[in-house]
């Protein structure tokens, strides 16, 4: 396949990824520990590049789950000790990231797991890196990776669709009716840490924020119903990532980054002029109340 | 066999206890108030008996049994600003939610559940909004959709918190007489309520809270003025100027 066509494809793959896992990071106002979470990876990789004395992508995105998780319940400790919730997430983040970044420069680094690689990404070299899993032909990793975290999100999604929908609306109703509310948060929270991981070689930690929070919030605005806010947000992902392709090629910048700006003003576009919930569809309503 | 059996019941959140040796009997059938001042461990009590927060020390009990929130006997109604409205999703789907406690794990509500569902929502008078999405409802109907959500649960006991709390008067006398019809049906309701002026008609038995149970019993015996006067201390006499107190006479 072209060039372009990989980069099309692993940028539209990592924006479904994103998207609806996003969703649910909006409706539970979680923005703040995806970006936590998306930093505390770093040490999850490290981990298992250590452990496994490999870079194979499976590894990593079992290491990335495990320190995501991990990162949640040191955050949920803390704050259930009576230390204020982003109190917490910022001791937590910046611990857990502190010893993945010491523990790379110690003992990991010659390989190509590089802070500035793992923070910036770049999907310019994605088709390039190239892997072979069991009997498939080689591929590019990152879209492997992708693939794999794409069956795992929808997976998640689909088997648990009830207990992430009464969750995220009404955990003490959830709480009341035995459903294992933390248990639902932790699983939300290693399919973060899974996506982030799959979607760095892309566009990187920081980068990954946006494309998290981005198209949920854009979807939010569109809808009043969760199925159609998780499509519409897997579209709007794919529409930034396409988009963000052909202006990045057009302006001669990077891909990444184009991807996560189209995902920016998206939602900027949508904050202002979406049909209901816009801020200008919201004043001209609002108007209209005054004047009848 | 009493419904809900509480013993020496202590709730602590971060060593501050907020319920300390709470202990009282809920008597099958009947509309029972809890009642206190704001910050008194009502809402930690409901949370409390349904497991939905730890214990520190004490003992619920549901029909003779521990109680464990699997065993769908309880039904709950949340205080309603403790959920996000903007939410995505509509009346009848929040209905709906009462029946994930019978549905199971990886199973979706059926046609039978949407029946009940509608049915409950008509029962409160709210058949028409069904597809409203919540956020576009009024206080009072946002009301009503958590009564039908807690009728869809079809529950023997159902503890609901301040459910009167800005609704229209519509809405209050409309939810009084589905209590009531609940009572007829043989079921056990507690109701965390504010509005001491009501509280004799529509409750017949109520528990006096400010962190200890300061009085439990039959309405008529329990709602006195030095009970009253025990529970909210020196907040009581602001509120007698507003003579709530009519009904002592
Ligand atoms: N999650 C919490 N963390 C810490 N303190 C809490 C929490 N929830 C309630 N409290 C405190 O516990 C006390 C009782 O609260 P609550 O049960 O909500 O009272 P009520 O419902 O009677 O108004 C209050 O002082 C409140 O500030
Ligand atoms: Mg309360």
């Amino acid at each position: 396949m072209s060039y372009e066509a990989w980069i099309l494809i692993v940028g539209s793959l990592a924006g479904i990824c994103c998207g609806i896992t996003g969703c649910f990071l909006i409706l539970r106002r979680l923005a703040m520990l995806a970006d936590a979470i998306s930093h505390t990876v770093l040490l999850g990789m490290v981990l298992a590049f250590l452990i496994s004395q490999s870079l194979n992508g499976f590894y990593m995105l079992i290491g990335a789950a495990a320190i995501g998780v991990l990162t949640a319940v040191f955050v949920q400790l803390l704050h259930s000790s009576g230390i204020q919730e982003d109190a917490s997430i910022g001791v937590v983040f910046t611990f857990l990231f502190a010893v993945g970044v010491i523990l790379l420069s110690l003992y990991a680094d010659h390989v190509h797991l590089d802070v500035d690689h793992a923070l910036m990404g770049e999907i310019t070299f994605v088709p390039w890196d190239l892997v072979k899993w069991g009997f498939l032909p080689e591929l590019p990793k990152a879209f492997l990776m992708l693939t794999t975290v794409l069956i795992i999100n929808l997976l998640i999604i689909i088997l648990f669709y009830k207990e992430l929908k009464i969750t995220s609306f009404d955990p003490q109703m959830a709480a009341a009716i035995g459903v294992p509310v933390l248990l639902i948060h932790y699983i939300l929270m290693g399919m973060v840490s899974m996506t982030t991981v799959a979607s760095f070689d892309s566009v990187g930690a920081i980068l990954v924020v946006a494309m998290l929070i981005a198209p949920g919030a854009s979807a939010y605005l569109l809808t009043d119903k969760l199925n159609i806010m998780l499509i519409m947000s897997a579209l709007l992902g794919v529409a930034a990532a396409i988009i963000g392709y052909y202006l990045a090629s057009w302006l001669d910048v990077s891909i990444s980054g184009s991807m996560a700006t189209v995902n920016g003003v998206i939602f900027a576009i949508f904050f202002f002029f979406a049909p209901h919930k816009g801020v200008l569809s919201k004043r001209w309503s609002q108007r209209k109340l005054k004047l009848t | 066999m009493n419904p809900v059996e509480v013993q020496n019941l202590t709730v602590a959140y971060q060593k501050k206890p907020v319920l300390k040796n709470v202990s009282f009997t809920v008597p099958e059938g009947k509309l029972i108030g809890i009642i206190g001042p704001n910050g008194a461990g009502k809402s930690t009590l409901i949370k409390a008996v349904l497991g939905m927060i730890p214990k520190a020390t004490g003992e619920v009990r549901v029909y003779d049994k521990l109680y464990r929130a699997k065993e769908r006997v309880v039904g709950y109604v949340p205080q309603r600003g403790s959920v996000d409205w903007d939410f995505p999703t509509n009346a009848l789907d929040v209905v709906l939610m009462g029946r994930y406690g019978h549905i199971g794990w990886f199973k979706r509500p059926g046609k039978k559940d949407k029946e009940l569902a509608l049915n409950c929502l008509e029962k409160v008078g709210m058949q028409e909004y069904a597809t409203r999405q919540i956020s576009q409802l009024s206080g009072g109907q946002q009301q009503r959709v958590f009564l039908a959500r807690a009728l869809a649960q079809d529950a023997k006991i159902y503890f609901m918190d301040e459910p009167f709390v800005g609704v229209d008067a519509a809405t209050e006398r409309a939810i009084i007489e589905l209590l009531n019809e609940l009572k007829q049906q043989g079921k056990t309701v507690l109701v965390v309520h504010h509005d001491l002026q009501t509280v004799k008609d529509y409750f017949d038995h109520v528990i006096l809270l400010n962190i200890n149970v300061i009085a439990e019993g039959p309405t008529e015996d329990t709602f006195t003025l030095k009970n009253l006067h025990q529970t909210y201390g020196g907040t009581l006499a602001f509120l007698e100027k507003g003579d709530i107190l009519v009904g002592q006479k």
